[in-house]
């Protein structure tokens, strides 16, 4: 598989203290990588990274042969890749619509883009003009997928997307990643709960106190549950 | 007079007190609303806009309607710009942080009244209202021109509602307001638009001195009342909340109007400060501001 992006020795640091220490990975054309690592491992910092929201102060990160580290953040979306953050982070004060149209600015998509991500997610529809805030918990995190897939993405970075949800929003998001993979497009999904990921995902990275430590297929995973444990601490 | 038509009065001085108020706050609210700063410095765009009013309007002699016509398209501009500049230079390069920034605006409201002071000089100079037609009422006549300030308040505020919940500039600067990492995100500069809503509070500013210089003059020590004002009108409406700075302007403006006809200008001040107090204590989110969730 062609890498699409290509995350070379990144370090990364909040301040004086430095959060991720030569970081590196590759994420395959329509391929789901799995980022799995304990609370605090640098997952979140990882992904932020990657669209310029915390600064690399060493190594590099390709995308499609071009250097995102040295753009300014604004840039890195409008370059095809799309963010759904830990939280769900949506306007809370804007309407679904207005949440799902700042998606669609980013790289200038029209009305057949939203037409689209609305039939991924119906229930969104018959809410377009409630304030986002006042979503469930479900259905923010649907618009927060919504939002980043409006921007028509080559790379979508999500962020612990099933966390809080009940088992039928979770399967939903499953299904919606294996679709957009379906559909050429890369995910690079970050997880606390190996159970909900191995369905979907190709191949698993273990991060460990900021370290990308190991990858490996998620056949071999599934063969060697152990190795979940040593890494992440849970089952 | 009579009670009636004396009320009648003191009500539309004040609805030009209002009107004047809601444009100089609505400049201070935004700045603070989408970019978290308190802008000490923002009576001394109004300022600025009153002296630069002067300058352009007396540069054409002989016609006061041409005159300020140049002044009300040129001073906002010019004062734009400069807000544009202090931004960049001093604004950004403190990353916006909440405290250094009050410290940075008070450094720049003395650097612009000393600036003005040597350029423009001490004195208080009138510029000429570009019609003096007046209004007869049955009691009394009233400055046409006074009602146009009121008009023409009014539309700028509607205009400004129009860009901020109907168009995408104004999506882009309400998205920024709510979150500015996930702004980014989202590829909407952040920086751009922060330089931008500090130009457009500035220049809300000058564009309401250059409707009262007509009836005010021009001093460089004008800055002082429309700053305290403009908090106390931000205060009490609600920080970020629009249409709470329309109706505490309004509040505020009719109160001076009418406590200062018939009572002093000393007590409205003091009822205005009151109220403030009052506010802070029993609402601190502004009588229209939303309580942080
Ligand atoms: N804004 C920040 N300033 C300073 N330190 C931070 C900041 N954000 C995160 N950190 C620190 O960086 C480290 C990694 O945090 P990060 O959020 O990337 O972890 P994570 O793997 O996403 O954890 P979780 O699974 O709990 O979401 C933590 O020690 C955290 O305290
Ligand atoms: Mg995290």
């Amino acid at each position: 598989m062609p890498e699409l992006l290509k995350m070379e020795k990144i370090g990364a640091s909040y301040g004086s203290v430095q959060v991720l220490r030569d970081v590196s990975l590759e994420l395959g054309s329509g391929e789901v990588l799995c980022l799995l690592g304990r609370n605090g491992a640098g997952k979140t910092t990882l992904l932020k990274t990657i669209m310029g929201l915390v600064r690399a102060i060493s190594g590099s990160i390709l995308l499609d042969g071009m250097e995102l580290t040295r753009l300014p953040p604004h840039e890195v979306p409008r370059h095809g890749v799309a963010y759904v953050p830990q939280g769900r982070r949506l306007f809370a004060e804007l309407t679904v619509a207005e949440n799902i149209e700042i998606g669609l600015m980013t790289r200038q998509k029209g009305s057949e883009t939203r037409e689209a991500v609305l039939d991924l997610f119906p229930v969104l529809r018959e809410r377009l003009g409630q304030r986002s805030g006042t979503l469930s918990g479900g259905e923010q995190q649907m618009l927060a997928m919504a939002r980043a897939l409006a921007t028509e993405p080559k790379v979508l970075l999500l962020d612990e997307p099933t966390e809080g949800l009940m088992p039928s929003a979770i399967a939903k998001i499953r299904e919606t990643v294996a679709a957009l993979r379906a559909h050429g497009v890369s995910t690079l999904l970050v997880e606390q709960r190996v159970d909900a990921v191995l369905p979907v995902a190709d191949r698993v990275l273990f991060i460990e106190n900021g370290r990308s430590v190991r990858t490996i297929g998620v056949a071999e995973l599934r063969a060697d549950p152990a190795m979940v444990r040593h890494y992440v601490g849970v089952g | 007079m009579a009670f009636g038509p004396h009320l009648l009065l003191a009500l539309l001085e004040g609805l030009v007190s209002s009107a004047v108020l809601a444009l100089t706050a609505l400049g201070l609210s935004l700045v603070f609303g989408v970019m978290r700063i308190v802008n000490v410095a923002h009576g001394e765009f109004f300022m600025l806009g009153a002296v630069f009013a002067w300058w352009f309007s007396s540069m054409i002699a002989g016609s006061p309607a041409l005159g300020f016509l140049l002044a009300l398209v040129l001073a906002p501009l010019v004062v734009g710009a400069i807000a544009l500049v202090a931004e960049r230079l001093v604004l950004r390069r403190l990353e916006y942080d909440p405290e250094a920034t009050i410290v940075a605006t008070i450094g720049m409201l003395y650097i612009f009244e000393q600036l003005a002071l040597m350029f423009y000089g001490p004195e208080a100079r009138a510029v000429p209202a570009p019609f003096d037609f007046r209004v007869t009422l049955p009691w009394f006549g009233y400055s046409g021109y006074k009602l146009a300030v009121i008009a023409a308040s009014v539309l700028v505020m509607l205009a400004t509602w129009y860009v901020l919940t109907r168009t995408r500039i104004g999506l882009v600067m309400r998205a920024t307001q709510y979150d500015r990492e996930t702004a980014q995100a989202f590829g909407i500069p952040v920086g751009r638009v922060y330089a931008g809503v500090f130009a457009l509070g500035a220049m809300l500013a000058a564009l309401a001195a250059v409707l009262i210089v007509p009836i005010q003059q021009a001093h460089y020590l004008m800055g002082t009342d429309p700053l305290l004002l403009s908090f106390i009108v931000v205060i009490i409406g609600g920080l970020g909340s629009l249409r709470g700075t329309v109706l505490a302007a309004v509040l505020i403006g009719l109160t001076e109007g009418i406590v200062a006809v018939f009572f002093s200008p000393t007590l409205a001040k003091m009822l205005a400060t009151l109220f403030v107090a009052l506010v802070l204590v029993f609402r601190p989110q502004g009588l229209f501001g939303q309580a942080p969730r």
